[in-house]
């Protein structure tokens, strides 16, 4: 019998903690345990830990280590970014630009925030998932007071034109925070340059542990503590600090930037040829998001005629893991809100399929992959009154 | 999160296919929400449903929920295949995830559907069976790209 295969493909979803990022962390949680707090030299050796740490995080981002603020991960950092700046700035303005395609963590505190006073316009993209920059110049008024951009998107990959938002916010004086989660070690970034007064990072996304993550934000911004209760992180954000999580997010960090040229090089080859293929090999089928401007390791397309969960099911019984656009992998009735702002009509939005690679994939997979893909989308065509129709109109 | 029965009629479905000149066909749903389901009968002079087919577009609970109802339906009079409720394909299923139980609703109303158009077709009035509700036609205009 076949030995059955484990091919994962949803590194946007999670990753796995690097060996060095793990061995890195041990030590934190039994005989280096100490309150980086306290005043005593066991534990004063932890908080130089995590200032080394911060260093490390800030050297990648061209940052200075006190514009550091360690999190939870990106869904707080999001949250912080957008909650504390309304309320810093209301009295300047109480107007917000934000995408459409944005993660939940933004699109829910927005409308969080549009509840409680603030006006948001949410911008279209392009049928590449592109931001406008017409649309947001003109979106533009005197009381905006934060625009934010996601660096790249999760689902379908696209990267928005960060560094040409920065400017038109930096020209207009409003607060610039971009959602880096997915964009972070995968693309080289630079907050001077894109002029990013915020942004936010996880580190489970590059090979960290979960439930640790930053928020950048420049020196001198005005913005309210996100928790009460400690002088950490510069009483912005109380709490002991995760110092197991810290130590594993800048470990992971740094191998993430030394590596990152082979490694997204790598990525790329492997995504091109996986699109490629199953463009040309099955028919029908669309990719989704921007051909170039595009994540290393993302892959999103679209079959028409089939569902995207149904696929799911027959891809892990193949022993492969992506995710989909799909309503019914979502809980809700809607397809992805990305989907359907990039102008997909419902029913091709439902049968998309994304696949995210890691540098442990190979090209065999690759092709394994592709293989599999197209035996399953046969099936379930075949299946599928939608496809029946097509052929009968077609004929 | 599926039972070993759903994963059973979605990896095997049960009657997928189509039957040509079918006395009766159904369809309903519609693509906005990601689920459409086609059933097709043959049934015979005495009301019997000789043979039935079903064409699913959706999740893997759609595909199995589809399956199961032709199943119960098959060889049963047209007026036993009324009383079969998304309930009874439910719990031939050994149950779904609540997020998925419109999907056996939506087995059900294929089977009205088909049965409404097969007695349109003949002039059959039967007490409870109403035109469906959920019209495919309904749903946006195809498009191409």
């Amino acid at each position: 019998m076949e030995e059955k295969k484990f091919i994962y493909l949803d590194h946007a979803a999670t990753t796995a903690a690097r060996p060095e990022v793990v061995e890195a962390m041990l030590p934190y949680f039994t005989e280096k345990f100490g309150n980086p707090s306290s005043v005593y030299t066991f534990s004063q050796q932890n908080k130089a830990v995590i200032t080394q740490c911060r260093d490390v995080i800030a050297n990648s981002l061209n940052a200075k280590s006190n514009e550091i603020y360690f999190t939870a991960g990106g869904s707080e950092s999001d949250n912080w970014a957008l909650k504390a700046t309304a309320e810093a700035y209301a009295s300047k303005g109480k107007h917000i630009i934000t995408t459409k395609i944005e993660h939940h963590a933004i699109l829910h505190t927005a409308q969080y925030l549009e509840q409680r006073g603030f006006e948001v316009t949410y911008l279209d993209v392009d049928e590449n998932g592109l931001v406008k920059l017409d649309q947001l110049k003109a979106a533009i008024r005197p009381d905006t007071i934060l625009i934010s951009v996601m660096f790249a998107n999760n689902e379908i990959g696209t990267i928005e034109p960060i560094k040409e938002i920065g400017e038109i916010a930096h020209e207009h004086g409003i607060i610039f925070h971009t959602d880096a989660v997915q964009a972070y070690g995968q693309v080289p970034i630079d907050v001077d340059e894109y002029h990013i007064d915020m942004l936010s990072a996880s580190g489970h996304k590059l090979n960290g542990p979960k439930g640790i993550g930053f928020l950048y934000i420049r020196t001198g911004l005005k913005l309210r503590s996100f928790i009460h209760g400690g002088a950490q992180e510069r009483s912005r954000r109380a709490g002991t600090e995760n110092v197991t999580g810290i130590v594993g997010l800048a470990k992971a960090v740094e191998i993430a930037f030394a590596t990152m040229e082979e490694r997204t090089k790598k990525e790329t080859a492997m995504r091109d040829h996986l699109i490629d293929r199953l463009l040309a090999e099955v028919p029908y089928a669309r990719l989704n998001g921007h051909r170039t401007k595009r994540l290393p390791n993302n892959v999103n397309i679209s079959f028409q005629f089939i569902e995207g969960e149904s696929m799911l099911i027959m891809l892990d019984m193949k022993g492969i893991c992506a995710s989909s656009g799909s309503a019914c992998t979502s809980g809700s009735l809607d397809p992805s809100h990305v989907l359907l702002a990039i102008g997909l009509p419902h029913e091709i939005a439902h049968g998309s399929l994304r696949m995210t690679l890691g540098e442990e994939n190979t090209m065999e997979e690759m092709d394994y992959v592709a293989d599999q893909i197209k035996e399953i989308v046969t099936k379930l065509r075949a299946m599928s009154p939608l496809y029946e129709d097509f052929v009968k109109k077609n004929k | 999160m599926y039972s070993e029965k759903v994963m059973d009629h979605f990896t095997n479905p049960r009657n997928m296919g189509e039957i040509e000149n079918a006395s009766g066909v159904g369809t309903v749903g519609n693509a906005k929400c990601g689920d459409i389901m086609r059933i097709y009968f043959d049934i015979d002079e005495n009301q019997i449903i000789r043979d039935v087919k079903f064409k699913t577009f959706g999740c893997g609970a759609a595909v199995a929920t589809s399956s199961m109802a032709t199943e119960l339906v098959k060889g049963k009079s047209i007026y036993e295949a009324l009383e079969v409720t998304n309930k009874a394909v439910m719990e031939a299923l050994d149950g779904l995830p609540p997020v998925k139980v419109h999907c056996s609703l939506l087995a059900e109303e294929a089977i009205h559907a088909a049965l409404w158009d097969y007695c349109e077709k003949n002039g059959i009035k039967i007490e409870g069976l109403s035109k469906p509700k959920n019209d495919i036609s309904e749903g946006e205009e195809e498009e191409e790209y």
